[in-house]
């Protein structure tokens, strides 16, 4: 059933993109594109600002590794970082290289005994598919400028270096296929994933997987004319929406899930594309004995020190016969 | 909370607002017309009934699935006649048909292509008439 649901939500989404084709309301293409757009824009900025402000009163870093301390104990600074650059180094190795997932393990029952092993398959694919999906996103930007980026254009080359059929099949485009499908059947495979994935862990994948199916069937099988494509790109671009000429309704379905992302995207688990970067678990520095951190709203308490008791009692203590620091 | 944690927040949703909307101000509001491809050769000029292998909707999104196909058959198994929906028939031939008419290719292939980024390698092999006579 949480499998159902997002199979029958993307067939509702094609059929009214569809239907939209059919109709020709292409004015409410223009329309979906700059609302998907700012509901994007503005959500991934509202989601930001409310994670910042959450409050973080004191550092909570996951570490594993030594923490900087006596000068002849070996410490790591990227496991452990006691300064900036430690912390940017070790976001970086998470948000360039998946550095969490590298240490996935897995482990079985051998025997008896629990035996831990490593378990790479999500770090591979994982980064495939961001990686896959990074390099698509800058190859569609030539329908986003003009004239086109120079380095647009070498991606592209580089993408379809084997010029698999005309139009050439871009390796990116079977990455980040292949990296959706390892992604999915995990989730479907493995009755402990599958027992914790939800309608949107699934739609997510499926979602994409549409948006990536739908560009793949308009490139190799029902080819659109570009060059009209363009021309409705550029004509959002100077808001002078212009309706392409006879696109066939695979451009239809295609728009129609990537604006459905878009506008799903901020309030989804695919927030992570910005959350990632405010993860205290991983960006604080850990210098929590080193430096004093104090509660920012702690309240200000009333305190009797020891030497105010003393003054306050001092004959009495005397009197009792109690040791007293001054006389 | 740290120091200096709105400054890096607010730079790092600037960086976001200014990636998303990079090519609204990379365009900076000029707009990039669809290219006008030019028909204006001898061979066309000359012709009473001005109509390419198929109808141009199809040819503008199907052309380099039709050359490919071309490509094979007239390689792989040596048919080289191709039959229109409309009955008449060509030569498969990019060089011997398509160019015929169209011998202007930096002012008709070329104006597409770089449009929409396309790189054919069809004149890797494929001589360009107009280049030779220079």
């Amino acid at each position: 059933m949480k499998l159902l649901l997002p199979i029958i939500a993307l067939f509702v989404v094609a059929l009214l993109a569809a239907c939209f084709a059919w109709a020709e309301a292409v004015s409410l293409l223009t329309i979906l594109a700059y609302t998907s757009f700012l509901i994007f824009a503005a959500g991934f900025v509202y989601r930001m600002m409310k994670w910042a402000k959450s409050p973080v009163p004191f550092r909570i870093p996951t570490t594993c590794g030594q923490e900087k301390s006596l000068p002849w104990i070996k410490t790591h600074p990227l496991e452990n970082p006691a300064n900036a650059w430690g912390a940017i180094g070790r976001m970086a190795g998470e948000i360039l290289l998946f550095r969490s997932l590298f240490r996935n393990a897995d482990v079985k029952m051998i025997g008896g005994r629990p035996v831990y092993g490593s378990a790479k398959w999500l770090w591979f694919f994982g980064l495939m598919f961001h990686g896959s999906l990074l390099l698509v996103a800058l190859r569609h930007l030539r329908f986003f400028t003009e004239p086109i980026l120079p380095f647009v254009n070498g991606l592209s080359a580089l993408d379809g270096f084997f010029e698999i059929g005309v139009p050439a099949l871009y390796l990116s485009d079977a990455a980040l296929l292949a990296g959706l499908t390892f992604l999915f059947f995990r989730r479907v495979v493995l009755p402990q994933v599958r027992y914790i994935s939800l309608f949107t862990d699934y739609f997510a994948l499926l979602l994409i997987a549409a948006i990536a199916m739908t560009g793949l069937l308009m490139r190799h099988v029902y080819p659109v004319d570009l060059s009209a494509v363009k021309t409705m790109v550029a004509g959002w671009l100077v808001f002078a929406p212009v309706v392409p000429a006879n696109a066939g309704v695979m451009l239809y379905l295609h728009l129609g899930f990537v604006f459905v992302l878009l506008a799903w995207l901020p309030w989804s688990k695919l927030i992570h594309m910005g959350g990632i970067f405010l993860s205290p678990t991983r960006n604080l520095i850990n210098n929590n004995r080193s430096v004093r951190h104090l509660n920012p709203w702690n309240p200000a308490v009333k305190v009797h020190t020891y030497e105010e008791y003393e003054d306050e009692f001092r004959d009495k203590m005397k009197a009792a016969g109690l040791p007293v620091e001054k006389e | 909370m740290k120091k200096g944690k709105w400054g890096l927040i607010i730079f790092g949703l600037v960086i976001f607002i200014v990636g998303v909307t990079f090519p609204v101000w990379y365009g900076a509001g000029t707009s990039a017309p669809a290219p006008v491809l030019d028909m204006d050769t001898p061979v066309i000029k000359s012709m009473p009934n001005k109509k390419c292998v198929e109808d141009t909707a199809f040819i503008r999104a199907h052309h380099m699935k039709l050359l490919d196909a071309w490509r094979d058959e007239a390689v792989r198994d040596g048919h080289r006649e191709y039959t229109a929906k409309d009955g008449r028939r060509f030569e498969k031939s990019l060089t011997g048909t398509c160019l015929q008419c169209h011998s202007n290719k930096s002012a008709f292939c070329d104006r597409c292509h770089n449009y929409v980024g396309a790189k054919p390698s069809c004149f890797s092999c494929h001589i360009v008439p107009e280049e030779v006579k220079k």
